[in-house]
């Protein structure tokens, strides 16, 4: 249990000592930053690095990246990318072997050594990890490298100030606060960032690099702009009232900003009992099964394992790669295909996600980060095919 | 030990291309030649055997009488017959002929038209004979090549994908251009097999290796279209190497009957 402590406040600059001194302990410091004419997610080494000034335009099957009239930080959303990639990496090599004068030689994998620090988790993929872990690490079987990297991961999550028109987050009850699952936890506000401690490694962290900034900026103060007065005040400190009013204030924005909402009180049973449904055949015949929402969904955990070798059949491989109920090849069982059309695979997928999931992980598998909505590339929105299915269900 | 499966491979209409990467495939030549007898491959080695065969890669499609006739001949000598290539799969970027008028077309390309004997249209060998599998590409992928040869003399399910071009995107990080930039890229209805390579140099996906299983381009066409995208620019989009695959006609076909004009649509 964490002793609370009560929010510091630094300037943003300050931000850099937090990257060097997690990169000082080994961890590589993965944070968002604009590639591809997005906010993706990859290991950054300065704050320059950072989407600062950017923010993203979402709507059903739509994504722009724009410029703000400010210089935030994290003034964006949730991008392309998830961070499940580096907890469940794309691709993985299990375990392989070799042919040997005294039979196969089995390479069980080596240990997974890289500390990942994650810098600007939101709330919603606070709660996604979590749905993870209990499919990862739950029940007899644990993945070994999943849990051999969350052991080691360091979570920086950031606090949305904005939502998109996509974000249903507040249906999910996942968000947009963070209230668990982080060692330290960002709010961004004009002049600099609150923080809170969420772990003891968090607060050993906050330490160090509340000694190094001080240390660093000692003798010197810097002019303070959250307010008209420009009050001289220390550039890391205890917040202040006003700091934390104004943080309160900026948090309220995202909740203020949430349109999109989500029906969960007959969630489950809704989707499992309306199985005939004609919206199913509806939605089959616009998705394309392209299988964009599963791999940028934060929880969709599906995989395929396949004996990799070379010719001379000296030494195989067993891959894990990413894979989806809307690959069709994926419901190849006993010789055929167990759902042959888009439809049942679209029912497949929201029947698991929103209702399923509840008996198989005791919680929904969507956290309402919008994901799907907007990166599905014609832009099928799962709240209203929802909706569409709670018009005339079954009872 | 079991006998080599014979091998022989035949070019119809085509570059030669797909025939070339099984050339290509040098690291993995020799270990292929340890497990299957090429018996005929033209382009290979002057000493072509006759049949009967127990693989035929089909290169090509079918564009002349005699061809026509010459793949039924291959298919009587073959166990197992399997087309290669966009050309013999779907009939290739010749098949655009279709849309034309094939009198025009041998008269404004050939200075001694009169010595041309050709079909009016470019069709695939499954239109003509049964094909026991199709290996898409343009070109092929010489690896899941190599992989299906390999099978085959294993007696084992070969490794081909058939899902979409955004499953390999999604793989290596490849941001969404339908979404993040509107560019109107096929890779939701085209199959997997060239690793994604387009969509990750910042181009929409062409639609190389064909529809995949399934192809909903009536749904992404009609997003093309809420896009600004004309016809003008998506009807060659769709009507390039596999312009005849059934779920590429069809969509361009679509897009055709909205034309103001429907001038344009016979070349």
């Amino acid at each position: 249990m964490v002793t609370p402590v009560s929010p510091i406040y630094f300037a943003k600059s300050q931000l850099q000592f937090l990257i060097d001194v997690l990169r000082h302990r080994g961890y590589s410091v993965v944070g968002p930053t604009v590639d591809q004419e997005a906010i993706v997610y990859s290991e950054i080494q300065s704050i320059d690095q950072l989407p600062q000034g950017w923010t993203d335009e979402q709507a059903p099957g739509h994504y722009r990246l724009k410029k703000r009239d400010d210089e935030s930080l994290f003034g964006f959303v949730v991008g392309p990318h998830s961070w499940k990639k580096y907890l469940f990496p794309p691709k993985t090599t299990l375990l392989s072997a070799e042919r040997t004068e005294s039979g196969w030689q089995f390479i069980t994998r080596s240990a997974d050594t890289t500390k990942f620090a994650l810098l600007g988790v939101r709330a919603c993929e606070l709660a996604a990890m979590r749905i993870q872990d209990q499919v990862f690490l739950d029940g007899p079987y644990q993945d070994p490298l999943y849990r051999e990297r969350r052991e080691q991961l360091f979570v920086i999550a950031v606090n949305c100030t904005q939502a998109a028109s996509t974000c249903f987050c507040t249906s999910m009850k996942t968000g947009p606060r963070c209230e668990k699952g982080f060692d330290l936890a960002l709010t961004e506000i004009d002049s600099g960032f609150l923080c809170e401690v969420g772990s003891e490694r968090g607060r050993e962290v906050l330490d160090v690099f509340v000694n190094l900034a001080r240390r660093a900026s000692e003798g010197t103060s810097v002019v303070s702009n959250t307010d008209n007065d420009n009050v001289i005040s220390p550039s890391i400190d205890d917040a202040t009232p006003e700091q934390l009013r104004l943080a309160e204030n900026a948090r309220q924005q995202a909740v203020a900003q949430i349109t999109k909402h989500m029906e969960t009180s007959d969630l489950p049973g809704l989707l499992l009992s309306n199985l005939d449904h004609p919206r199913w055949k509806d939605v089959g015949e616009r998705c394309l099964s392209c299988t964009n929402c599963t791999m940028v969904c934060p929880t969709c955990f599906c995989s395929s394992v396949t004996e990799v070798r070379d010719l001379n059949m000296d030494r195989v491989e067993r891959e894990r790669t990413w894979d989806s109920c809307f690959n069709p090849d994926f419901s190849y069982l006993g010789g055929s295909l167990v759902r042959n059309d888009t439809a049942s695979r679209y029912r497949q997928w929201l029947t698991h996600k929103l209702d399923g999931w509840h008996a198989q992980f005791g919680t929904s598998g969507c956290v309402g980060c919008g994901r799907c909505i907007t990166w599905c590339p014609v832009g099928i929105d799962i709240t209203e095919e929802v909706a569409a299915i709670r018009e005339g269900a079954s009872p | 030990m079991p006998r080599k499966p014979r091998l022989a491979v035949f070019k119809f209409a085509s570059c030669d291309g797909c025939q070339l990467s099984l050339l290509d495939a040098e690291d993995e030549l020799l270990a292929i030649c340890d497990r299957v007898e090429i018996a005929h491959f033209a382009e290979a080695s002057s000493d072509l055997q006759p049949g009967p065969y127990d693989v035929a890669l089909v290169e090509g499609s079918i564009t002349t009488e005699e061809d026509a006739a010459r793949i039924r001949r291959v298919r009587a000598d073959s166990k197992f017959l399997m087309t290669i290539g966009a050309c013999a799969t779907a009939g290739g970027i010749q098949s655009l002929r279709n849309w034309g008028q094939i009198d025009e077309w041998v008269q404004s390309v050939y200075p001694s038209p009169e010595f041309i004997r050709t079909l009016a249209t470019s069709s695939a060998i499954a239109d003509h004979v049964l094909v026991d599998f199709a290996l898409h590409g343009c070109p092929i992928n010489h690896h899941q090549l190599v992989d299906i040869l390999v099978a085959l003399a294993e007696g084992r399910q070969p490794r081909v994908p058939s899902h979409s071009v955004c499953l390999d995107c999604k793989h290596r990080g490849t941001v969404c251009h339908v979404v993040a930039r509107g560019i109107p890229c096929l890779g939701p209805v085209t199959q997997s097999g060239c690793g994604a390579i387009c969509p990750a140099y910042d181009r929409g996906c062409y639609g190389c290796f064909g529809p995949s299983q399934p192809a909903n381009t009536t749904s992404l066409v009609s997003q093309f279209r809420i896009h600004g995208h004309s016809p003008e620019k998506l009807v060659p989009l769709l009507r390039s190497f596999n312009a005849a695959a059934p779920e590429f006609q069809h969509a361009s076909e679509q897009l055709v009957i909205l034309r103001p004009s429907n001038e344009g649509c016979r070349s």
